[in-house]
């Protein structure tokens, strides 16, 4: 489990070579889609001052942009935003790192060469089968040698690697049998070379080589997409705090504070540490630890955690704990413990590695024995078979199997905007019956809208217009851009200031206007989120809120309920809103005022009782709950240790992507389980074979690839 | 079967040849984007210096 604080230190250097002149700025671009895409965006961003290049990469999804210093990522955000198309920063320093993947290229590398011995060898195994003969024969054979040994060495190299260290660990991986039959194949086909024999197995190694390889590959490329999203979605933000030491302001990392320090924290910014306010009002947004969607107000003296954003005054708070002791931090220790229950998955493959592996070994040194005592003791045939047999029964398609088909529905879930971030997600995804969703950012987004407008005079939202704007209020800046965006002319408010932990006022014709809390302005507080206005004496008037949905919020949970799933509701916030928004979208179970330990609780009581839980969450506050679950999704814009706890991040802002997963997610474990079947078809065939001494090198290429290329074309048949 | 002796060198060259083309395309990043590459053809801008 990595913090927000690890994950910041490698991007502090990133920061520090970004300063210097020209920057790389990389933006995550889930919208884009087509060749009109790419222009739009190219030509969009490359039109705005100080931007040299811009360079959209439609497969990742992402556009990299050469840029001045001068020209920050919000700018290039704000400019795609105009252009139609939703951008999240990515940290360039950590994602150069990945580009560079060495073991993908070496891998590729090695593949290639499989591929070029296969081919050649091949030419040379055809001409020997359509009966090529003495000499021809015997020199095909060293041709073929020289080209096979060399290829086996250095592109089967990632087996026996893997294979030595399982066996120094003392236990049988996958990866054994695959390096004793190479190795075997190898050194008899050598040995028959020498002798002239007329069968010899080079065809049959590297052609293992290269189905394995290309399985292998597949498997990492699934595991560097996965390994490169961990590290794309790690937030570009940087720990800091501003100290402050004998009045001055000094600006250090959240490491170097301690205990009894004063901390200044300003409108707009996240509370480093836990501490107590000493100086100062404002309002905090919650939302993130507790999932509560209206700020609260806190005076001197209120206690603030970590993780909190301080909306409207300037805060001087004293440190009571920092680093290792926030709740934050605790909220992070529940999370890693909640994984480790977590890590104990097995897939299928690991299963069906842990069948076949042994069962080979029998087959083969059983074959072995057999034929030592039926041929009086013929090491040769019996080595010839117990080989044939090692190579038959080689894993190809099984090796090729999973990640054939998890590349497949991977690459098309990410088309539709869902990055998975871990391989055995999508198997784990088949198995859910529950769905369990956070409220606020996670089926809302997390703004509150203003709901009742139209029942205002003109005078009087022309003059909540002119407050509004003054604030950066959550509730007053949604206030001001629903006014602006129904025509609304502010009037001449002057003389404003903002009253921290209260609200805004001003003067207008001679008169007071506030806009804020109720209590501030003396009005009865309704049971809604609402701000209040009040004109020189005259009675206050309410502008009433609600949290949008986010869209495919509704039509998320009609298709779950379709697919025949529990689907919940686990929420921080306060019983009405909850109750409101499981009635309008269906759910018929909601729990309110959950706190974190009992979001996790909830979720690992329905896993006790046997149910396999998806929870879908963003906040701070449901990490736990997201570690805890079978299989978790978090929204991009979810807070780092959020997405870091889920397997699948969702992209873009519709939400109804999830219920396709699900979909998707069935259908990929339906293909790997026929693809086993194939495999295990073919060996049925070919082992008795093999087992009596009629496998033939022609035989033994024939099965292997023809099961290959099936489990293959099998799992591309994923629509 | 003389021509062997010419026939195998030459048709192992050739696979080498695309042997190394293959290693030099990979080298330069031209697997980077193949999405791109297949909307990019279709667009009238040049795209002379593909950015690495």
């Amino acid at each position: 489990m990595a913090c927000a604080a690890c994950a910041a230190v490698p991007a502090a250097g990133a920061l520090a070579t970004k300063a210097l002149g020209d920057v790389q700025v990389i933006l995550s671009l889930p919208g884009v889609h087509c060749g009109a895409c790419i222009s739009t965006v190219e030509r969009g961003l490359a039109a705005m001052p100080g931007v040299q290049a811009a360079r959209v990469n439609l497969t990742l999804k992402r556009v990299s942009v050469q840029a001045d210093a001068t020209v920050g990522e919000d700018a290039l955000i704000a400019r795609l935003g105009d252009l139609g198309y939703e951008a999240h920063p990515l940290d360039a320093g950590m994602l150069l790192a990945t580009q560079t993947d060495q073991q993908g290229r070496d891998l590729l590398m090695r593949l290639a060469v499989a591929f070029f011995s296969m081919m050649n060898v091949m030419l040379f195994s055809v001409a020997v089968w359509s009966g090529a003969d003495a000499a021809t024969r015997d020199l095909f054979h060293w041709i073929s040698a020289f080209i096979a040994l060399p290829t086996v060495a250095f592109s089967g190299q990632p087996f026996f690697v893997s294979a030595w260290r399982a066996l120094r660990a003392g236990h049988l991986a996958m990866d054994v049998p695959i390096s004793l039959a190479l190795i075997l194949a190898s050194g008899i086909s050598v040995y028959e070379t020498t002798q002239g024999g007329h069968q010899a197995y080079f065809d049959a190694a590297v052609m293992l080589t290269f189905f394995l390889l290309a399985g292998r590959y597949l498997d990492h490329r699934t595991r560097a997409v996965a390994r490169s999203a961990a590290q794309e979605l790690a937030a570009l933000e940087v720990p800091r705090a501003v100290l402050l030491e004998g009045g001055h302001e000094r600006n250090v990392t959240i490491a170097d504070l301690r205990p009894g320090d004063l901390v200044v924290v300003r409108p707009g910014g996240r509370m480093p540490v836990d501490g107590i306010i000493s100086q100062g009002s404002s309002e905090m947004d919650r939302s993130l630890l507790t999932g509560e969607s209206l700020p609260a107000a806190v005076m001197p003296g209120a206690v603030v955690s970590a993780g909190e954003i301080s909306l409207t005054g300037r805060l001087i708070v004293r440190v009571t704990a920092a680093g290792r002791d926030t709740s934050l931090h605790r909220m992070a220790e529940l999370v890693a413990m909640a994984e480790t229950a977590r890590d104990r998955y097995t897939s299928l493959a690991d299963r069906a590695a842990r069948l076949y592996s042994p069962g080979v070994h029998v087959v083969s040194f059983t074959a072995f024995a057999v034929w030592m005592s039926l041929t009086g003791g013929d090491f040769r045939i019996a080595i010839n078979i117990s080989a044939a047999v090692l190579i038959i029964t080689c894993p190809c398609a099984l090796g090729l199997a999973v990640p054939a088909v998890v590349t497949a529905a991977s690459g098309m879930l990410f088309r539709k905007g869902l990055l998975i971030k871990d391989g055995t997600a999508l198997e784990r995804l088949a198995e859910v019956d529950t769905v369990v969703f956070d409220k606020t950012g996670t089926l809302t987004m997390g703004t509150p809208t203003p709901t009742n407008l139209q029942v205002h005079p003109a005078g009087v939202t022309a003059v909540a217009l002119a407050l509004a704007k003054a604030s950066s209020h959550p509730l007053a800046q949604s206030l001001a851009k629903a006014l602006a965006d129904r025509g609304v002319q502010p009037k001449p408010v002057t003389d404003i200031r903002e009253v921290p932990g209260y609200g805004i006022e001003g003067m207008f014709a001679g008169q007071i206007v506030r806009l804020g809390r109720a209590d501030w302005l003396g009005a009865a507080a309704l049971d809604v989120t609402a701000t209040y206005l009040a004109i020189g004496a005259a009675s206050p008037v309410a502008f009433t809120f609600a949290d949008t949905l986010r869209p495919g919020a509704l039509a998320v949970v009609k298709a779950l309920l379709a697919q025949g799933k529990a689907v919940h509701l686990l929420s921080g916030d306060v019983p009405g809103a909850v109750h409101a928004m499981a009635r309008q979208l269906g759910i018929s179970q909601w729990q309110a005022e959950a706190l974190p330990a009992q979001k996790a609780a909830a979720v690992m009581a329905m896993a006790a009782a046997g149910q396999r839980v998806l929870m879908v969450g963003d906040g701070l506050n449901d990490t736990a709950a997201l570690a805890a679950a079978h299989v978790s999704i978090s929204p991009a814009q979810a807070l780092d240790a959020a997405r870091v706890a889920s397997d699948i991040v969702l992209l873009g802002t519709d939400i109804l992507p999830i219920a396709e997963a699900l979909r998707v997610a069935v259908l990929a474990r339906r293909r790997i389980k026929e693809n086993f079947a194939i495999s295990i078809g073919y060996n049925i065939v070919a082992v008795p074979l093999a087992l009596v001494g009629l496998a033939t090198p022609l035989a033994a290429a024939v099965a292997m690839s023809l099961s290959s290329i099936s489990v293959t074309l099998n799992a591309m048949r994923l629509k | 079967m003389e021509m062997l002796v010419w026939l195998i060198p030459i048709s192992l060259g050739l696979g080498g040849l695309g042997l190394m083309a293959f290693f030099w395309s990979m080298k330069t990043h031209q697997y980077d984007d193949p999405e791109g590459a297949r909307q990019r053809i279709l667009s009238g801008a040049y795209d002379d210096a593909p950015k690495p």
